[in-house]
């Protein structure tokens, strides 16, 4: 899966089979935040073969996992708050309902 | 000046040194010294976070999340995960049966798309496949029926089922609904309507004879599917039987002396294989317009503003003295028409007062849109409730990312 030097970890060419611009853009903006990588960047060699290359700068560590780790923590954060407003709401409608009766 | 400029550069230094270290924090020290920008001047922060929508086209679309966009001026644009979680908020405005429409703010748009493209194609429902037609003799040609038979959208929840890849070719209970269609126009009755609560369920798997061989006396005979257990015993089908969600949707017309016999076989799948196995009608987002007026709009311009106004955004409020001012209501209902910056064409001979105004609504109104805060509506066909959609469409996401995890361990 890997383009790039085993010795020198900071820059390497991510090619990831079976994913597409969802996965892709989402590790790139969670790869950009963090502060220790000096270019982020995924393309697509061909739209009918099924795979990205992400492209990660660094200075001098392996950041890719971490990325996908951090994507994963906001993934199940939004999960949570997105149930916890799901239900909020619907006992505030059934809070409304039982004034009315 | 150069007092300055040197202090920025040492103190950029000091930053790359320190983001090279651990990623922590900017220290203490360097905080409180006196001339140094925490936060971005107004101006950047407008650009950062807004989208500008002129007249022509919109400005600073893209969202500006490089780490080290701003450290030419010495301030840090890198989010930490603990950030984002304190930020992020949700708001459900409005929730049915069939669609949500929910507030999330605080995400960026990767992410907020990347949910959306898994909600249209990589969430899994169950839909008819394989259509075993006995006998067709209406007008509808075989391929047209079975093609409409497959847009069904079926009520049974794609979580009790699994892949039919999985079972290795074999059609078992565990991956197939059967569902059987047979209708039949007599002679001499007037014409029928076949909708799809013609569609019964078949709990005992399919009943046509696969093969030519006659059966034993014992055994039974080998049909398109073998299922061992009857799904009739298994208690989750026993309150919701699977069946066509809309029980009204015309699959055919048939004249007198017409019929169709067919079974239809529903399995599992995802929109990007076909669309039919699309679990939304759509899902869709916008950013949160934001409508500001520069200066106060008042009395006969005021009341121009609300009438030009197709989505009611603005309203008139007395200022006292008999004067009115136009304010904005509802921004939330803008749809970015741009109706009330437009100008029309002035005629030949326009006087000079007229060629003044012409220049003064894209400059009184500023119609933005905020970069993070998104407005997502989500329409089900039925099949799951719309909010399990998107917690199932989030899971989907968390899976590719623990999939790209362990290939790089």
């Amino acid at each position: 899966m890997e383009h790039g030097s085993y010795t020198d970890l900071s820059k390497s060419t991510f090619s990831l089979m079976d994913e597409d611009h969802t996965f892709a853009n989402s590790v790139r903006f969670t790869l950009n935040q963090d502060p220790r990588v000096t270019f982020c960047g995924y393309s697509i060699p061909h739209p009918s073969e099924n795979r990205v290359n992400v492209r990660v700068q660094t200075t001098a560590c392996e950041v890719l996992k971490d990325g996908c780790q951090d994507l994963m923590l906001m993934c199940q954060h939004v999960r949570s708050t997105f149930e916890k407003a799901v239900n909020d709401f619907k006992t505030s409608k059934t809070g409304d309902h039982m004034d009315i009766v | 000046m150069s007092e300055s400029d040197d202090s920025m550069s040492e103190i950029d230094a000091q930053e790359q040194n320190h983001s090279n270290g651990v990623g922590g924090g900017i220290p203490d020290y360097i905080m409180n010294l006196d001339n140094i920008p925490a936060k971005l001047p107004t101006h950047l922060e407008l650009h950062k976070t807004r989208v500008i929508c002129n007249i022509d086209a919109p400005q600073h679309t893209d969202p500006i999340n490089y780490s080290g966009a701003y450290a030419a001026l010495g301030v840090d644009n890198s989010v930490r995960l603990d950030n984002f979680c304190q930020n992020f908020k949700v708001e459900v405005k409005r929730f049915t049966d069939e669609d949500i429409e929910f507030d999330m703010i605080g995400i960026d748009p990767a992410i907020a798309n990347a949910f959306r493209r898994i909600l249209i194609a990589e969430v899994p429902t169950m839909a008819i496949e394989r259509v075993y037609i006995a006998n067709n003799t209406s007008l509808i040609q075989d391929e047209v029926l079975a093609h409409r038979l497959g847009l069904i959208p079926i009520n049974a929840d794609p979580k009790l089922f699994e892949y039919p890849d999985n079972a290795g070719g074999e059609n078992n209970e565990k991956n197939t609904i059967v569902f059987k269609l047979h209708v039949h126009c007599v002679k001499g009755q007037p014409r029928i309507t076949v909708k799809s609560d013609a569609l019964k369920w078949l709990p005992n798997g399919s009943e046509l004879i696969a093969d030519d061989t006659k059966p034993n006396a014992e055994s039974k005979p080998k049909t398109f599917t073998s299922f061992r257990d009857n799904h009739d015993s298994k208690k989750k089908f026993a309150k919701n039987p699977p069946a066509p969600k809309n029980l009204d949707i015309i699959l055919a017309k048939l004249g007198p002396g017409q019929e169709i016999e067919l079974e239809a076989h529903a399995v599992k799948g995802i929109g990007k294989t076909h669309a039919k196995w699309s679990p939304v009608a759509t899902a869709w987002y916008r950013m949160l317009p934001e409508v500001v007026l520069m200066e106060d709009v008042v009395d006969e311009m005021a009341e121009e503003l609300v009438s030009k106004c197709p989505a009611k955004v603005f309203d008139i409020e007395d200022i006292g003295e008999g004067r009115r001012r136009a304010r904005v209501v509802n921004a939330r209902a803008c749809t970015l028409c741009r109706e009330c910056i437009r100008e029309k064409e002035s005629e030949d001979g326009a006087d000079k007062a007229i060629v003044i105004k012409k220049k003064e609504w894209e400059d009184l109104i500023s119609l933005r849109r905020v970069k993070d805060h998104f407005i997502f509506t989500i329409e089900s066909t039925g099949a799951i409730s719309p909010d399990v959609l998107f917690t199932e469409a989030v899971k989907i996401l968390e899976d590719k990312c623990e999939r790209v995890i362990t290939e790089l361990s």
